[in-house]
């Protein structure tokens, strides 16, 4: 089978181009060992079958960030068969940066013009033709999003598929670059290497630590001497001067490929930016969108489907005991199956609605191109926390779930930024978490629900900046990051994008349910069954000794009972499975009013507020720990995340039921 | 012919990139980025915040600090 490279910028148009050509034969995964997003898809041409592979977005196959190794990889040794490279048309001169790399490294290219109808309203004529011949690679235009010129696109790169490669661009780095590649590739002479010779000169002389490794582990003699010879010259001018020559070689040809008026016409993108972007409203623009997203969350997802989702598994539930009763089934599988299944599971299908809308509505904002401005927004604020802009991004995404929030870091470029903000996002109250929150509201401040949940939600951002702060100060001093992001042209959202986004989160959540968290309840299940023949879920199980175990802990906060304990310690497996347990434990209900009137009797609406903020701060689920893990890649710095928030939820807990108590709380 | 940074500039300036003497990183991203020395970009917004500079029609916020490290000839 053959097999098609999509490569281009960030705000290119990739993915609507890749829907257009894959359609729905789309399987998400992930690069090996990493945690960035792979995306496959097939399209049938002639009766052939062609596999579709979406590389991520990226400027240049320099060797500077992870997208960027990924994508350099897989083009140099996945060997595609051709290598569609989308560029927008509106930004021919930036995109064609990387078009230029690709033509350098050999590869079969097609370029995508994409986006032509919006060059045309911005009245930028391209001659095709021109741009094509002094390219050196056929360029066809296409309007992804109306799916328009597709056909062309796949024909022709299906034809470059079957064609001997005839063409190497060469572009001239100026006499003394260009006398220092001939050095490098007389001296690479008779070397065994994989790749063309010309394109490793210039990648060594740019420093590329990637191919010096790979050649210091086929020859490392001729490493040494290499080293020697580049320690004469200057390496980051002359990665510059590299750059700049590039530059030049694009404009000589847009300059005739390429027309573009004189002065900018004001687009509505501007006038649209000059109130959002606006140095007063912006910021007040930005936190009514985020208030409306949430409500929205909450009256769609929660209050109207959530519920209807909830009442059906309740029947559902209700049916199939009295199923399992009628057909005599053992106690131990009725109670397994009614307390551990939909005890566990059905509390977190019940939330699927939720976290639907909140995805459909955050891919709105996304494909519209407003998170961009978001991060431009917030980056005055930030930067005087010793963070920036592009942070608040993966805090608004841990709203929804920690584990993508804490995979949105990945788009910072300093590891300092990235590190921050990796260990305050577990702060940003998740989705799981709202259920906790309710229980308690509903059983002591339903008259003031509202604020106290908008308190709560306060409170996680607070602390996190606050932690931000410390640690920029403390652990992370020294490295200064740098904010540099474009502002894509804002772009009615396509249906597809959007919805194909939410289903990606929506599937991995409900997959996630389906497997983490049914291992949790089920072990949960068996620890409040153990030994046999007590009681189940009571505190002469396991998983009672386990909380009677830990509960003193909790003393000083106002919660000192086993119940809470269990409750706390089934969280860090999955908050999903606080409410789950605590109803079992107290009132050997899933939830519901009993489990309220539970809550009522044994805590106290101070020792309520404590245990709220504790379950708002504590140790991040294991599933969130397992990403940090991923993206650190240090089992220490995992540790650390699970125990700091641990220390920071129970000393502000304490401080709560304490200072609460003096002053005559409670 | 006058040598300034880019955070000095006002909104509506034309300006030509002289030198980036910002750290390594910083600089070859702004050159990928087009933003190498040479090119011209016009400043749309400079009050508070990031600077969003126009390169080819097309915008780019770049941070104040990083701004007040890029020489420019307006």
């Amino acid at each position: 089978m053959n097999t098609i490279a999509l490569v281009g910028n960030p705000n290119c148009g990739k993915t609507t181009l890749f829907n257009a050509l894959t359609g729905s034969n789309q399987r998400v995964g992930n690069w090996p060992g990493v945690t960035v997003e792979k995306k496959e898809g097939n399209f049938k041409f002639k009766d052939q079958i062609y596999t579709v592979i979406d590389l991520p977005g990226i400027y240049s196959l320099g060797s500077f960030s992870e997208d960027e190794i990924i994508a350099r990889n897989y083009i140099i040794s996945g060997n595609p068969d051709v290598v569609i490279n989308v560029v927008d048309a509106t930004n021919i001169e930036r995109n064609l940066y990387l078009t230029t790399q690709l033509l350098e490294m050999g590869t079969k290219v097609v370029v995508a013009l994409n986006m032509i109808d919006e060059a045309e309203t911005k009245n930028i004529e391209i001659d095709i033709k021109t741009l094509s011949e002094k390219l050196g690679a056929p360029v066809i235009p296409t309007v992804a999003s109306k799916k328009k010129g597709i056909e062309n696109l796949i024909s022709k790169a299906v034809e470059l598929i079957n064609k001997d490669m005839d063409y190497k661009a060469h572009i001239s780095y100026g006499q003394n670059i260009d006398k220092e590649i001939e050095n490098i590739k007389k001296f690479l002479e008779n070397k065994n290497l994989d790749y063309s010779r010309q394109w490793i000169a210039i990648k060594v002389l740019e420093g590329d630590k990637e191919i010096l490794n790979m050649i210091k582990e086929k020859d490392e003699e001729a490493y040494n001497s290499l080293d020697d010879m580049l320690a004469k010259h200057n390496l980051e001018n002359l990665e510059l001067e590299i750059v700049d020559k590039r530059y030049e070689f694009i404009n000589s040809i847009t300059s005739s490929a390429v027309r573009k008026p004189k002065e900018n016409i004001v687009t509505l993108t501007d006038k649209i930016d000059s109130i959002i972007t606006h140095k007063y409203f912006g910021l007040p623009i930005f936190a009514l969108i985020m208030f409306i997203v949430f409500q929205l969350t909450f009256a769609i997802g929660q209050d109207l489907l959530g519920g209807i989702v909830g009442s059906g598994l309740e029947i559902l539930g209700e049916k199939i005991e009295s199923l399992l009763v009628t057909i005599n089934a053992a106690d131990w599988i009725v109670s397994f199956v009614i307390d551990g299944i939909f005890g566990g599971i059905g509390t977190v299908i019940e939330f699927v609605p939720l976290i639907l809308v909140l995805y459909t509505l955050m891919g709105l904002l996304e494909d519209s191109g407003y998170m961009a401005r978001a991060a431009y927004i917030m980056d005055n604020l930030m930067r005087r926390l010793g963070l920036q802009g592009k942070t608040f991004i993966s805090m608004i995404i841990g709203f929804g779930c920690n584990v993508p929030g804490v995979m949105a870091t990945r788009t910072l470029d300093n590891k300092k930024d990235k590190m921050i903000a990796i260990l305050i996002n577990p702060f940003m109250s998740c989705g799981a978490r709202i259920p906790i929150y309710l229980v308690f509201i509903s059983a002591f401040f339903s008259d003031n629900g509202g604020l106290v949940l908008f308190l709560l939600y306060a409170l996680g951002i607070v602390v996190a900046l606050i932690m931000a702060k410390i640690f920029s100060k403390t652990l992370f001093k020294g490295e200064t990051s740098y904010f540099i992001m474009e502002l894509p042209p804002y772009r009615i959202p396509t249906a597809s994008n959007v919805l194909r986004n939410m289903w990606d989160n929506v599937s991995e959540f409900l997959k996630r349910a389906g497997t983490t968290i049914f291992a949790v309840v089920t072990i949960l299940w068996v620890l409040a069954m153990l030994p046999i023949g007590v009681e189940p879920y009571s505190q002469s199980s396991i998983l009672g000794r386990i909380g009677t175990a830990i509960a003193p802990i909790f003393k000083p906060a106002g919660y000192g009972t086993w119940q809470a304990a269990v409750g706390l310690f089934s969280g860090i497996a999955a908050k999903e499975a606080v409410v789950a347990i605590l109803g079992m434990v107290y009132a050997g209900v899933e939830e519901g009013t009993e489990l309220v009137k539970a809550i009522q009797s044994a805590f106290t609406p101070l020792s309520a507020a404590s245990f709220m903020v504790m379950t708002l701060l504590y140790t991040p689920c294991a599933a969130t720990l397992g990403v940090i893990k991923k993206e650190t890649n240090s089992y220490k710095w995992t540790l650390f995340s699970a125990v700091y928030s641990f220390a920071v939820a129970w000393i502000l807990s304490v401080i709560i039921y304490q200072v609460g108590r003096l002053i005559g709380l409670s | 012919m006058n040598t300034k940074v880019l955070a000095q500039l006002h909104s509506g300036e034309n300006c030509k990139i002289q030198k980036i003497s910002a750290g390594f990183m910083a600089t070859k991203r702004l050159y990928e980025m087009g933003l190498n020395s040479g090119a011209q970009v016009k400043v749309i917004k400079n009050d508070i915040g990031p600077i969003i500079v126009s390169l080819c029609g097309n915008k780019i916020a770049v941070g104040r600090g990083l701004a007040e490290k890029i020489l420019v000839e307006n």
